[in-house]
């Protein structure tokens, strides 16, 4: 205890939990009371947020080199594992709890209006709630456990979101998609977390890390396995390759769960982990390079794909996937700061953009509901010239769409840059690190594309929703709007965290972030660029942003589009990218399928069928019915006979007494 | 170390499973009082392990992975009998009766 305001820590989560019950008890008990349902909704969450400002600020008086550890109660005694629940506080949690309070606060507001009409209201909240439960739970815990229960509380409330309208069957298949693809990188996070047991006999992060450098061998076989299995979870949680499929399919949750879940906090778990463990990660040069290559990777794979999607908000979803793939090339190559940046700056602009296309969803859903048409209210084609109608969301979307693509001086510039610049840097002392930056820059380019591709798209050109639908268009209520107000400032100064040197700013990120990542950036190389250098990088890095917008501009042209029931098919490569490279036929046709084929051919029909039905069950009956039949002669029915055999009996038992 | 409580808890829970068992009718609701019951008693285990050594907390993974194994077959069963007579109360099993 620290007689300060980060004492209060445990309240953050426990508010969570608290609306989580009492709007789990409104769910069951009376559904129609959206008003509680709201405030208690809303509420705890901003009350959430205010603790998370006075820790955030009682911890910037304090500064402290170590984490700040609560200890509750004794969670799990078994011999030599003594495991307390206790939670951690230090400068990286701290980033986390306010993006996670700040932006779920945000999103929180956002959803009722936004869920406004439906039914599952009170059911909604209750999840969302829970949800910010063990996301806090998983920032804050103080030791590889604490996390894990997070790390999979907020996998379920995952899945109970994406499934939310359960009574369509793609829905809730799409929650079970996201489930199983977890269920595999939560099995990588667990073998890890029992060799890092078996190796330096604890679970808590602090002890992990202070024993770490002398019980693991740096370089060696155990500590490049043990994070490799770390990645493992990250690509389930993070979306990475080869485990990022589910997320696209998530989109089948409301909007604001995509904004909260699927963009901004959980998905970011993964990097926050490999931040966390950053030392585990410098002492592996291999699994180093392997989370930056698959990084850098996933982040110009999930852009191509994103360059042919026409459902709004399957774009976001690669780009998202795109983006997490940045922050683990950030996080990969040792700029922790740099990765953490990208992903505060990420969940704004991503959170607006999301919460953007909820507006748009929510306008043209309404106007086909009132003209009674059946058209898809998601598709873009279906869209066009929205931002007469919706003014207000285009220009905040115009401004999230900027600072993704990079352009100065907006939030994304500077961490987009600041990741490219680091591996860069690293690609001096290990040019595979310069294939890495190569790899972002193009996908920099095919963000700035797809990015204004789907701006053009959806608020520009002629209107493709058809005559009677257009007279309804209209801007969301201002509960809507607000917050997305709120994450446009954010998306536009958000860049203002960590300046960087070079343009005389005081990289306070950088600073803050200092004390959790020193341990790790000790073993690895001091980043050496010039001036100069830094200053081409930048240029390079706003040449590409530019030259993707102009070119999407130039390019695409909206008045040629057709709405999407006559839209024909694409043809070529552009197929192969509308059918996102066909990952999940080629997963279905090498995973999916053999082992269906191996469960009914070999496991049902012939063990199951023939071994375990025909052999055990029906043997052992057929045994039965044989003996019986064997010693049928013996029952004759003659009583004389009856005797012989008792007295032949008797005096065998008598024999075998006597010898 | 809280080990009354844990007991008191246990049996609390024990009974409701017992209770479920005994009076519900839908084969879900009662396969969910058999988990309970399992969990009261791997919660039994885990309270007395604290003074009694870790035999206790071995035996639960033990009890788990049993458990887990009931609840692959006995909803496979359910499932079964689901699709043969679409529903799933205990009342409208009685094929075995007399009668």
């Amino acid at each position: 205890m620290t007689g300060t305001a980060v004492d209060l820590i445990w309240l953050a989560p426990a508010l969570a939990l608290l609306g989580f019950l009492l709007n789990g008890t409104l769910a069951l008990t009376r559904p129609a009371a959206k008003t509680l349902v709201s405030v208690i909704g809303v509420g705890v969450l901003a009350g959430a947020f205010v603790v998370a400002v006075l820790v955030f600020r009682a911890l910037t008086g304090l500064h402290p080199d170590e984490p700040l550890i609560f200890r509750y109660w004794s969670w799990i005694p078994v011999g030599t594992l003594q495991l307390d629940f206790a939670f951690q506080v230090d400068q990286l949690s701290a980033v986390m709890l306010m993006v996670v309070t700040g932006v779920g606060s945000l999103i929180h507001l956002f959803s009722v209006g936004y869920m406004k009409d439906d039914p599952g209201y009170a059911r909604y909240f209750a999840y969302l709630n829970l949800f910010v439960f063990f996301m806090l739970v998983l920032v804050l815990g103080a030791s590889f456990p604490v996390m894990f229960v997070g790390w999979e509380g907020v996998g379920l409330c995952s899945y109970l979101l994406i499934g939310f309208w359960f009574s369509e069957a793609a829905n809730a298949n799409a929650g079970r998609k996201a489930f199983i693809m977890n269920r595999i990188g939560d099995f990588g996070f667990m073998i890890a977390m029992f060799m890092i047991f078996r190796a330096t006999g604890s679970l808590d992060f602090d002890t992990v890390f202070l024993h770490a450098p002398t019980a693991l061998v740096a370089r060696g076989s155990t500590v490049t396995a043990i994070t490799l299995f770390l990645f493992l979870g990250c690509t389930g949680k993070s979306a990475q390759i080869p485990l990022y499929t589910w997320l696209p399919d998530a989109m089948a949750g409301p909007t604001p769960v995509s904004a909260l879940i699927h963009a901004a906090t959980m998905v970011t778990a993964g990097v926050y982990l490999v931040a966390r463990c950053n030392l585990l990660f410098a002492m592996a040069p291999v699994s180093s390079a392997v989370v930056a290559g698959v990084g850098a990777v996933t982040a110009l794979f999930a852009a191509t794909i994103a360059l042919k999607q026409w459902d709004i908000k399957k774009v976001l979803a690669y780009s998202t996937i795109s983006q997490l793939g940045y922050m683990f090339l950030g996080v990969g190559t040792g700029a922790i700061s740099a990765g953490i940046f990208h992903l505060a700056t990420h969940a704004f602009f991503k959170a607006l953009l999301f919460l953007g296309s909820g507006s748009v969803i929510f306008a043209m859903h309404r106007a086909y509901h009132h003209t009674h048409a059946h058209d898809d209210a998601q598709d873009m084609r279906n869209m066009g010239g929205l931002a007469r109608h919706m003014p207000w969301t285009a220009t905040l979307m115009w401004i999230a769409t900027l600072a993704i693509a990079g352009v100065p001086p907006l939030a994304g510039f500077f961490s987009k840059d600041e990741i490219l610049t680091a591996a860069f840097a690293r690609g001096g002392a290990e040019p595979a690190w310069l294939v890495f930056w190569a790899l972002g820059l193009v996908a920099a380019l095919l963000t700035a594309f797809y990015m204004t591709r789907l701006m053009i798209y959806t608020f520009h050109g002629p209107n493709r929703s058809g005559e009677d639908a257009r007279a309804h268009l209209h801007e969301a209520p201002w509960i809507m709007t607000g917050p997305l107000v709120v994450l446009g400032v954010l998306s536009a100064a958000g860049g203002l965290l960590n300046v960087p040197k070079l343009y005389h700013g005081g990289a306070w990120l950088e600073h803050w972030l200092e004390p959790v990542g020193k341990a790790g950036a000790a073993l690895l190389p001091e980043p050496q660029l010039s001036t100069n250098t830094e200053w081409l990088l930048v240029a390079i890095a706003v040449a590409v942003a530019t030259v993707g917008i102009v070119g999407a501009w130039r390019l695409l042209k909206p008045e040629s589009l057709v709405p999407a029931s006559k839209a024909p098919e694409e043809r070529g490569f552009a197929r192969v990218l509308r059918n996102k490279w066909y990952v999940d036929e080629i997963y279905d046709a090498l995973i999916v399928r053999p082992l269906v084929w191996l469960s009914r051919e070999v496991l049902w029909k012939r063990i199951d069928q023939r071994v375990i039905d025909g052999g055990a069950v029906n043997g052992a009956a057929r045994g039965a019915r044989a003996l019986g039949w064997a010693n049928r002669w013996l029952q004759t029915g003659q009583v004389g006979m009856y005797v012989a055999i008792f007295v032949v009996g008797v005096l065998l038992l008598l024999w075998r007494a006597m010898s | 170390m809280l080990t009354g409580p844990a007991l008191a808890i246990s049996a609390v829970l024990f009974t409701l499973g017992v209770t479920g068992v005994l009076l519900r009718r839908n084969a879900i609701v009662i396969f969910m009082c058999v988990e309970l019951m399992l969990n009261a008693v791997n919660l039994t285990f885990v309270a007395l392990a604290q003074g009694l050594g870790l035999g206790g907390q071995v035996f639960v993974f033990f009890v788990m992975a049993v458990a887990a194994a009931e609840a692959a077959v006995g909803l496979a069963i359910i499932l079964a009998v689901y699709r043969h007579k679409q529903s799933v109360s205990l009342q409208n099993m009685n094929l075995l009766k007399d009668g």
